[in-house]
């Protein structure tokens, strides 16, 4: 199989994750309680003001016509107009994007730049100094939920010591407390895999071979093992990546960050349901882009799995 | 260099493993001398040491479960086993190289084949990027992979089995060793590619001059390839003899039986022999001839008198009582 088919069918298989996905949101959405047309109308109204509301929304029309006209805006990435502030859904996500992209950029690199060298290193000297680090570290990560470290950073590094803003998005270093809430978790799973992918490299049969060339023990670490293990965890970092965006949700709160967040959970609070429908799918289509990207750069890296 | 001095030089090699508290003692002495220009067949049945001896000369047992209780394996005059790691490395694919049984395996997936030579003679003979590939280029041709420049750019995967396995050869001879190891190079292929890479081994070592030590299970492949033969086993050598002694006068009842058990054309409708019992097992340690459970002739000194290996004819070395007597089975 050629690059062009392999990206062609990946590309089949995005479109059809984000059907599901706009499928599942539109009607989880309708089932759970609460009519938005209520909400915006008020306890005052009458009867008439409603259907009135209901009609402007659309929501009187049967579910199937609402289904596929809003299968039909999806597919052009058209989210419709949010119910209560009127202005269009991709114009309020794109404006609220960047932070969020931001976000869990900053989150990736961090948790990266924290996983990957202890992971190899923890693999190269099992019960060293470095893996016992790793170990501590990702039990660390998978336990403390991201909320709880990103308070606590907030109160040592931002009010004990203030370094850092306690609030607000107007520079870089204010990204950098709830980058680390987000990126420190993740990093804990990254560096896992990455243990466990270079150590089963190494123990391989073609290092045995390296050896037998009289390759330098460098050459084999940190050549023939590393080129290895590293292509499984693009595929790891990718989704990785993926749930940071969504993470992010819940690190904006608590660092009070406008971003796609707190857009979508007040969209939640008021029943805004172009907002939702738009906001999850977005979510989606950005998390199958990334592992979309994540599958063609390891293809590309490694030609083989073209073939499987 | 003295001509007739031995390249390589095995001498009374004791190895042992450990894992989880239980040993096994898998080269019980083991002494064998190998010649430039000359290709040393060993054979033996699974776990009587082939690999072992193999890996011990390159320094590539596995630590820390493996222990080399005494011997000594001299190259040059310098003994390898008690060489540090860094020096030893300069030895490893330059001097003396090896090739395996599983290309497929052994062969790093990640890298292009041209790159897995061209690293080794850029370490070993400091050749600069553009003259490894150039060497890489000459390598692949004169292993028969040269017909086109596809293989220097192919990954391990895109070869067949019987191209991986020249590929393997083309690395293990790209920096002229004196001493190639093939360890079953050839189990893993049909018979037609394994009659290939024979031809493709022989023609290499006239062209190199090397000493080769070529391991095989299989008699009937080291018929074909071997100069000279020594037949292992329990982990230790029990015949060695140039080719045509050996077959013409085995010494040794297993040595004898292992013929047996080669099908051969001449002899259609003949009933293979096997060889009844199973090898010793490694983690005893018996009194006596290690075969005398197994053998046909045995009897009661060879269960307490253990048979050395001496030359009872020129160049023909065999450890049993009855060796050098006329005896049938």
């Amino acid at each position: 199989m050629d690059l062009a088919r392999f990206i062609a069918k990946r590309l089949l298989r995005l479109v059809l994750t984000v059907l599901l996905i706009s499928t599942i949101v539109f009607f989880v959405i309708r089932v759970i309680p609460g009519d938005p047309a209520l909400l915006i109308a008020g306890i005052d109204a009458t009867p008439s003001d409603i259907a009135a509301i209901r009609a402007k929304l659309g929501t009187d029309r049967p579910l199937s016509a609402q289904y596929f006209d809003f299968l039909w805006k999806v597919a052009h990435l058209d989210f419709g107009n949010s119910m209560i502030s009127e202005e269009p859904v991709t114009a309020l996500i794109l404006q609220r994007f960047p932070l969020t992209l931001a976000l869990a950029v900053l989150g990736m690199v961090i948790g990266t730049v924290i996983a990957i060298p202890i992971g190899i290193l923890s693999a190269v000297k099992p019960w060293s100094a470095w893996d016992y680090v790793g170990l501590v570290m990702s039990q660390l990560g998978m336990a403390i939920p991201s909320f709880w470290l990103g308070i606590f950073l907030l109160l040592v590094f931002a009010v004990k010591i203030p370094i850092f803003p306690l609030f607000g998005a107007e520079t870089l270093a204010s990204l950098v407390l709830p980058a680390f809430s987000l990126g420190f978790a993740r990093a804990a799973i990254l560096l896992r895999h990455t243990r466990a992918s270079m150590s089963e490299e190494l123990s391989k049969e073609y290092i045995i071979a390296a050896k037998a060339k009289g390759l330098t023990d460098r050459m084999i670490k940190y050549k023939h093992a590393l080129k290895n293990a590293l292509l499984p965890i693009i595929t790891v970092a990718g989704i990785e990546f993926g749930y940071m965006l969504g993470g992010a949700i819940i690190i904006e709160q608590v660092f009070s960050l406008p971003g796609l967040g707190r857009l979508f959970l007040y969209a939640i609070y008021q029943r805004d349901f172009p907002l939702i429908q738009g906001g999850v799918v977005f979510i989606a289509i950005v998390f199958s882009l990334v592992n979309f990207a994540a599958d063609v750069l390891y293809s590309v890296v490694n030609p083989k799995i073209r073939l499987e | 260099m003295d001509e007739s001095a031995p390249l390589l030089k095995i001498e009374n090699l004791n190895v042992r493993f450990s894992h989880r508290g239980k040993s096994v003692h898998a080269l019980r002495g083991i002494d064998i001398s190998f010649y430039k220009d000359e290709i040393h067949g060993l054979v033996g049945e699974s776990g009587s040491g082939k690999t072992v001896t193999a890996t011990s000369i390159m320094g590539l047992l596995p630590r820390p479960s493996a222990e080399i209780i005494s011997g000594s394996v001299f190259y040059k005059g310098k003994n390898l086993l008690l060489m540090p790691e860094d020096e030893l490395r300069t030895y490893r694919g330059r001097a003396i190289s090896m090739v395996f049984q599983e290309p497929a395996k052994y062969l790093n997936p990640a890298f292009k084949i041209g790159g897995q030579i061209e690293e080794m003679v850029m370490l070993h003979m400091g050749l600069s990027k553009v003259a490894a590939k150039a060497r890489a280029r000459e390598l692949l041709k004169l292993v028969g992979l040269g017909r086109d420049g596809r293989v220097l750019d192919a990954y391990p995967h895109e070869l067949s089995s019987g191209m991986k396995q020249r590929a393997m050869i083309a690395i293990a001879i790209s920096c002229n060793p004196d001493f190639l190891i093939a360890d079953e190079p050839t189990t893993a292929l049909d018979v037609t590619l394994q009659k290939q890479i024979l031809k493709l081994i022989r023609t290499l070592k006239n062209i190199e001059n090397m000493g080769v030590l070529f391991i095989s299970h299989d008699l009937g492949v080291i018929r074909e390839i071997a100069d000279r033969i020594s037949v292992i086993y329990a982990g230790k050598i029990v015949e060695s003899a140039g080719k045509e002694s050996l077959f013409n006068k085995p010494m040794h009842p297993y040595t004898r039986l292992l013929m047996l058990s080669i099908p051969d054309a001449r002899h259609r409708g003949r009933k293979l022999a096997t060889i009844p019992g199973q090898v010793l097992d490694a983690t005893s340690t018996p009194e006596g001839c290690l075969f005398a459970p197994r053998c046909p002739l045995a009897e009661q000194r060879c269960f307490s008198l253990t048979p050395e290996l001496v030359e009872h004819e020129k160049g023909h070395l065999a450890a049993c009582h009855f060796a050098g007597k006329s005896w049938n089975l």
